[in-house]
């Protein structure tokens, strides 16, 4: 086992993670009725192939997608297809399949175990991850098949699972640690195997021990190669680049990818959902979430097929505890606020936090900007944020670009320090989209000038050999009128 | 009065003048700005629907109408007080409204072709300035839904008016790392 110093940036907060961990991990339970959203959270959406009132069995593809940025979607349960339509996901609105639960449970007879995964090629085990709807469970949903065929391109000899899970309240990873240690070691190699790799190192923070401690166990078995590393509870050092940089010393470049490095990220969530689908040919449709908060009756980690009500997870803890102010998804730090707690959960949804006023900062209004400079020592990613802020509010997106707006990863951290109370993060939000926007905007009109011209020529072209063809008629007219 | 005493200094002040009014001309022929690329950068500031709303017949055509003065800054309604408050800046004007005259700001838009009407009469193929419609005499057309700058100019040809405009649905967007990859 290996140590790690401390980060260059990061917060020590409050883990606020004792609470569900005193609850064994709840197994899955299927709601009457699920509500798949197309869109994962991956910020792309799949195409629909099932129709209204088509029969589905546990398992059957409900959508998938050629593009590289969005995994297949499936049905958790056996059921009918009874509506396809715009609905509220926890990222706002988005087209969703709502299946019905006949209650038979009865597995799509098309899926079956890969007892030996090592007999496939990586090409081909990479083609059944991208079926299978494989995706990055730590939050941002994107296709596992996609990051480990970029990985594969390049050399890539490092595995780095992800056990950090840094964020105040979750403990989804940790509960899965605790009791699947062997999964999740299993589908590493399976990931080993698609990118290439020939090295894994499982990161978990220190704060952690009884995680440590199984996956140390299941290391025993584990061949060469994997190795464990502890690090100090930091926010944000879950967070991708951060993590990396923690555990090599190495900096992934700005414009740059992991795989620039030669190495690639997973979350332990990812891995044991590989597992699960080697070993029992079950694609992607359940993940562990937490259910947290002081407004929870009894919070706990629950396994939950994905499409599942928030509500129905709610009850399975007993219900709210007194009148929770906020529902948020994901943690105190970079979760997100929902509207109402009817929303579906997804793939990215690590975590329900029910906050009451015991768990939320009383937010003043925001005070002017001071100068104090705190944000920038708190900035794990190495920006300005007052400089961030000072561009962001008047829209001077060159600036903002320069500034690396592209390398936020909106951990919250700045928000955490400010004195001022400005809400820092949410600003940098809306400015990332906002010269993402302009970015697109600006590709498209390089693009339709370029075939604006080629169009113009063209026509000038067609006129010129008309205009040709024509005199050259003429003059043949006029050479023998007859 | 002392003409001889004058001399020198008529002659001093007219030589200097001579010779900077030289100057001054060789620089207006020699050194003129470079409207080429005060061309360019206009254009750049411009969305490239090609729409032809300003009533000049493309984007280019309108740059280099404002780079001599003969048209205003707020003819560009697809651009809408965004590209205005760019021009302005890039040309060290005040902004100033969009003027109506020549549309309004829209919400980016698309067409659309209702398959089941095209009669197939090709008409709006050559109408597109950024040739986003597919198709053929007497086949079926369809519009390019990612180089489609919803400019509208297909509408007029169309004869079944099986053409519409829809709003532009954001797909992802590029973000400097994708488009480093």
């Amino acid at each position: 086992m290996s140590r790690h110093g401390d980060f260059a940036a990061s917060l020590r907060l409050e883990a606020n993670k004792q609470l569900p961990m005193g609850q064994p991990l709840q197994a899955a339970m299927a709601p009457p009725h699920v509500t798949i959203a197309l869109d994962q959270g991956s910020g792309s959406s799949a195409c629909p192939v099932v129709a209204r009132g088509d029969r589905v069995y546990a398992g059957s593809t409900l959508g998938r997608s050629e593009r590289e940025d969005c995994a297949a979607v499936h049905s958790p349960v056996a059921g009918v297809v009874v509506e396809i339509d715009t609905r509220a996901v926890p990222a706002g609105t988005g087209l969703c399949i709502t299946v019905e639960n006949d209650g038979s449970n009865r597995p799509d007879p098309a899926l079956a175990p890969i007892p030996d995964y090592s007999a496939l090629s990586p090409r081909d085990l990479l083609e059944r991850f991208r079926n299978a709807g494989i995706a990055g469970l730590g939050g941002a949903a994107f296709p596992t098949a996609t990051k480990l065929g970029s990985a594969r391109q390049q050399t890539t000899a490092h595995l780095i699972l992800n056990g950090a899970e840094c964020e105040p309240w979750i403990c989804c990873d940790d509960a899965l640690m605790r009791e699947k240690a062997a999964d999740i070691l299993y589908g590493a190699r399976a990931m080993m195997h698609v990118a290439g790799a020939n090295r894994c190192t499982v990161a978990i923070e220190d704060d952690k021990p009884e995680a440590l401690q199984a996956i140390q166990a299941a290391l025993k078995s584990a061949p060469e190669g994997f190795e464990l590393a502890t690090l100090p509870s930091l926010y944000p050092s879950g967070a991708e680049r951060q993590l990396i940089t923690a555990l090599t010393g190495q900096e992934v470049p700005s414009s740059g990818l992991p795989t620039d490095l030669g190495i690639v990220c997973q979350n332990v969530g990812t891995a044991a959902a590989i597992a699960r689908f080697l070993q029992t040919g079950e694609p992607l449709v359940r993940r562990v979430v937490t259910v947290t908060g002081s407004g929870i009756a009894q919070p706990a980690n629950l396994e939950a097929y994905i499409g599942s009500p928030i509500t129905s997870l709610i009850e399975r803890c007993g219900g709210y505890r007194g009148r929770p102010r906020r529902l948020i998804e994901g943690g105190s730090m970079m979760g997100r606020a929902l509207e109402s707690d009817t929303v579906p959960i997804t793939k990215a949804t690590n975590c329900i936090f029910a906050a009451t006023d015991a768990d939320l900062v009383a937010r003043d209004q925001a005070a002017a900007c001071i100068r104090c400079g705190d944000c920038a020592q708190a900035c794990p990613a190495g920006l300005l944020p007052q400089e961030l802020h000072r561009a962001a509010r008047v829209d001077d997106g060159p600036k903002l670009d320069s500034l690396g707006i592209e390398d936020c990863i909106l951990c919250g951290c700045c928000d955490y320090v400010c004195p001022s109370r400005i809400p820092l993060t949410e600003q940098f939000r809306a400015a990332r989209l906002a010269v993402r926007r302009h970015r697109a905007d600006q590709l498209r009109a390089a693009e339709a000038k370029q075939r604006f011209e080629r169009h113009e020529s063209r026509l000038q072209a067609q006129a010129e050999a008309e205009r040709r063809a024509f005199e050259e008629a003429r003059r043949r007219a006029r050479a023998n009128p007859n | 009065m002392n003409l001889p005493a004058l001399l020198p200094a008529v002659i001093v002040a007219g030589t200097l003048a001579l010779l900077m009014g030289g100057a001054l001309g060789w620089a207006a022929l020699r050194l003129r700005p470079n409207e080429d690329r005060l061309v360019l950068e206009i254009d750049a500031l411009l969305p490239q629907t090609q729409c032809g709303q300003c009533l000049y017949p493309g984007c280019t055509p309108y740059a280099r109408a404002i780079a001599r003065h003969e048209a205003d800054i707020d003819r560009c309604p697809p651009g809408g007080d965004a590209t205005i408050k760019a021009l302005a800046q890039l040309l060290g004007r005040e902004p100033r409204p969009l003027d109506p005259e020549y549309g309004e700001n829209k919400a980016p838009s698309i067409a659309f072709i209702d398959e089941q009407r095209c009669i197939g009469c090709a008409l709006c193929l050559p109408a597109c300035p950024v040739d986003a419609i597919t198709g053929a005499s007497r086949f079926m057309h369809t519009v390019i839904a990612a180089q489609c700058t919803g400019c509208e100019l297909c509408l007029p040809p169309c004869p079944v008016d099986c053409i519409e405009i829809r709003p532009r649905r954001n797909d992802a967007l590029p973000t400097a790392r994708s488009q480093a990859a």
